[in-house]
């Protein structure tokens, strides 16, 4: 299936429109302060609505068709996960500070699985200081922080479903980039394989798009919450609500807005990527690491919180288990 | 590259199936079997030894599963050795074996295997103390005499872009090298915390990283890699090391006797001067690479497969970039079995042991606040490893009254 432009004008109105049936997000943009730390996590509240999921004529064949798909409101975090943030659940370094605690959720944080220290270096030279955002993290290495973060702060944090990711990068857009069609604009908003020097760098340098996310296209590809199916599209409702497509196993899973390694093809808000286990091709241990690549640098995760958790017996269904 | 030679009598190994025994069942020994078991395809595991039965357990299970559509694992119940001295036994069953325990075990593991006339695949470092290096120096030179394989898991020298540099440096691109900077900083690893049921020696055993006997103190462990980059890119072994180290963060008695940083300045026969820096604490700057400078250039290697030359000003002379190169500890095996196969011998053992001594008299001068030479320390007779030990022998460390263990202090820790 095909949409003419009519089609996508139609669709883009019905986007506005439901804007102004529901009337502005409820949510409002917060920051949340780690004690005991001088880091933040700043979150962006993104309205509840619907959008068109997908490419166009030139597009690869998995993300076609287009389709209309309808979400709730979330927040998503205005930067990629940073080194600094990651490692305060690795190490466990603030687990005697007490966070303003909401009950939304109850998670014990006996339960959180704890990452290993890794035995090598996981930023493989890019290094891990101030701002630099974390990689080589697996799904579920992602997720544990996501439920870490849940027990801590009593509010149910997780990674964006592909359909969230590609609603908030699109922030009202359906062009192939969110500031439009020409590749060469992507130095403003992007580090790829054009100017990052084969480096992931500090989260927020470039411009945020309409929304206020930064470095959605480029610097590390992010983590999705969704199993990777590349058919997953055509058995698509005529309106799909909240879409979710749950791993059943450790690969593939869906991976989005490419990273510094990747050429402006593969940043386009509709572009999808998935995992592999070459990705832990060097691990020198046996079973591999469920909680490192090793051969994945370029691929961290930006997390959501979702003001409404589901029941606990689907909760791990959001967080790996 | 490693030192082969042809061995062109005739070679029973042509086309045998090989039996392979792993000694030491963590993660590692677990992956080193696993490339082993790829790297050949008449190959069967006849049998593993551990000291615990639960690595043992857990290890079998993993490999039997990787390898449940093959016949490739076939470890009768029988042949799954448990403690100090289920090395023995698994050995005699094998002709190649893997040599993956704690590295304070190694020597006395690696002289049966060379005594029993088997192939070897052993993990760095290859000892934790001199006497333990001595050993392993004398059974290197009987390999070589016996034309047995011994791969040492250094895998730099067996990954792409270290072989690439050392190539071009061969090829005098970068003069001689007067000086280089060697670095393992990281925020450290595991710790396993003590259980109330446990005797003194099953810690240590279980929480082996932070004991000397055992482990060698990071220096050792983790950062013989790149100390081992600069011996092999300078072509020599440094004569005298002095430096510095101690325990600034990682303090606890969880953390036994090994320091949390050291920093060694080696001198070489050539004159070189390499600052080797390795540190284990989380927050830190991290940085695991090496740089070298030449009369002609200079040289920056990393782990991630960067590997850049540059004129004396910065100008690139040479690049490269290895993404998509092969896994250095596959190819680790892929090598030590077509050696085996088409009757060549690879001897990594002498390397392994002098890397690892480079190793030991930096921490040797880290320890002690003094100049350690390569000759002086080479005689010590300070020994960290026991001849015999088992389950009721006393550990070689004790702890204090206070839980803690007597911690090594420069000015006053001597070893000449």
């Amino acid at each position: 299936m095909i949409f003419r432009y009519e089609e996508i004008l139609f669709f883009y109105f019905l986007f506005l429109l439901s804007i102004i049936l529901y009337g502005q997000s409820k949510l409002q943009d917060y920051t949340l302060d780690f004690p005991g730390t001088s880091l933040k996590l700043e979150m962006i509240a993104i309205p509840a609505g619907t959008f068109v999921m997908g490419g166009n004529t030139q597009s690869p064949e998995e993300e076609k068709p287009p389709h209309k798909v309808q979400l709730d409101e979330f927040w998503m975090a205005k930067y990629e996960t940073t080194w600094d943030l990651y490692n305060l659940y690795l190490e466990r370094s603030i687990e005697d500070q007490e966070f303003q605690k909401s009950d939304i959720i109850k998670v014990d944080i006996d339960a959180v699985s704890g990452a290993t220290i890794p035995y090598v270096d996981m930023s493989l030279g890019m290094g891990k200081g101030k701002d630099l955002p974390v990689g080589n993290v697996t799904y579920l290495a992602a997720s544990q922080f996501c439920k870490w973060l849940s027990a801590k702060t009593g509010d149910f944090y997780r990674l964006p479903t592909e359909a969230e990711w590609e609603y908030a990068a699109r922030a009202g857009s359906n062009s192939s980039y969110f500031f439009g069609e020409d590749p060469m604009a992507l130095a403003n908003f992007a580090w790829y394989a054009a100017n990052s020097d084969a480096s992931y760098h500090k989260v927020g340098e470039k411009q945020p798009n309409s929304w206020g996310l930064y470095d959605v296209y480029g610097n590390v590809a992010e983590w999705t919450l969704d199993a990777y199916d590349p058919k997953y599209y055509k058995s698509a409702d005529k309106i799909s609500k909240n879409p979710f497509n749950v791993p059943t196993s450790v690969y593939p899973n869906s991976v989005r807005g490419g990273s510094y390694k990747d050429d402006a093809f593969k940043l386009r808000s509709s572009a999808r990527f998935f995992s592999s286990k070459e990705w832990k091709r060097r691990d020198p241990q046996f079973p591999k690491s469920k909680w490192w690549n090793t051969d994945a640098p370029f691929v961290g995760f930006r997390i959501v919180r979702d003001p409404n958790p589901p029941s606990a017996q689907e909760l791990k269904k959001y967080w790996g288990e | 590259m490693p030192s082969t030679t042809i061995n062109s009598m005739f070679n029973v190994f042509n086309d045998k199936k090989l039996k392979l025994a792993l000694v030491g069942c963590g993660g590692r020994g677990t992956g080193a079997a696993n490339q082993a078991l790829k790297a050949d395809d008449n190959i069967e595991l006849v049998a593993m030894a551990d000291a615990f039965k639960d690595r043992l357990d857990s290890s079998y299970t993993a490999l039997k599963e990787e390898f449940d559509d093959t016949t490739k694992i076939n470890v009768k119940g029988e042949h799954q050795f448990i403690g100090f001295d289920a090395y023995k036994k698994a050995i005699d069953l094998a002709d190649v074996v893997i040599l993956t325990t704690p590295p304070g075990f190694r020597p006395h593991h690696f002289e049966y295997a060379i005594q029993a006339g088997k192939h070897v695949f052993m993990e760095k470092p290859v000892a934790t103390d001199v006497p333990g290096i001595r050993k392993v120096l004398k059974m290197a030179k009987i390999a070589k005499e016996n034309k047995q394989n011994v791969v040492v898991g250094l895998q730099r020298r067996y990954q792409k872009n270290y072989i690439e540099i050392a190539s071009q440096i061969r090829d005098d691109k970068v003069g001689d090298i007067v000086s280089g900077q060697v670095y393992w900083n990281s925020a450290g690893v595991w710790v396993h915390p003590r259980k109330p049921e446990q005797t003194e020696m099953e810690y240590q055993m279980r929480n082996w990283y932070y004991f000397n006997w055992l482990c060698g103190d990071h220096i050792l462990e983790q950062h013989i890699h790149n100390i081992d980059v600069a011996n092999w890119f300078i072509g020599e072994y440094p004569i005298a090391a002095q430096g510095m180290g101690g325990r600034e963060v990682r303090k606890g008695p969880e953390h036994g006797e090994i320091f949390d940083h050291h920093f060694v300045e080696f001198t070489y026969p050539s004159g070189a001067v390499i600052s080797s820096q390795c540190r284990h604490q989380p927050g830190t700057m991290s940085k695991v690479a090496e740089a070298f400078q030449g009369t002609k250039g200079k040289v920056e290697t990393n782990d991630a497969g960067v590997a850049r030359i540059t004129d004396i000003k910065g100008s690139d002379i040479f690049t490269y970039r290895g993404e998509n190169d092969p896994n250095p500890y596959q190819v680790e095996h892929d090598r030590l079995f077509a050696a085996i196969r088409n009757g060549e011998v690879i001897s990594d053992a002498e390397n392994g042991a002098k890397s690892t001594m480079t190793a030991i008299i930096g921490r040797m001068a880290t320890y002690s606040g003094q100049v350690i030479t390569w000759e002086a320390a080479m005689n010590s007779n300070h020994i960290l490893m026991p001849e015999e030990i088992n389950w009721d022998s006393v550990p070689p460390t004790q702890p204090m009254k206070n839980g803690e263990y007597p911690i090594p202090t420069p000015g006053k820790t001597k070893y000449l």
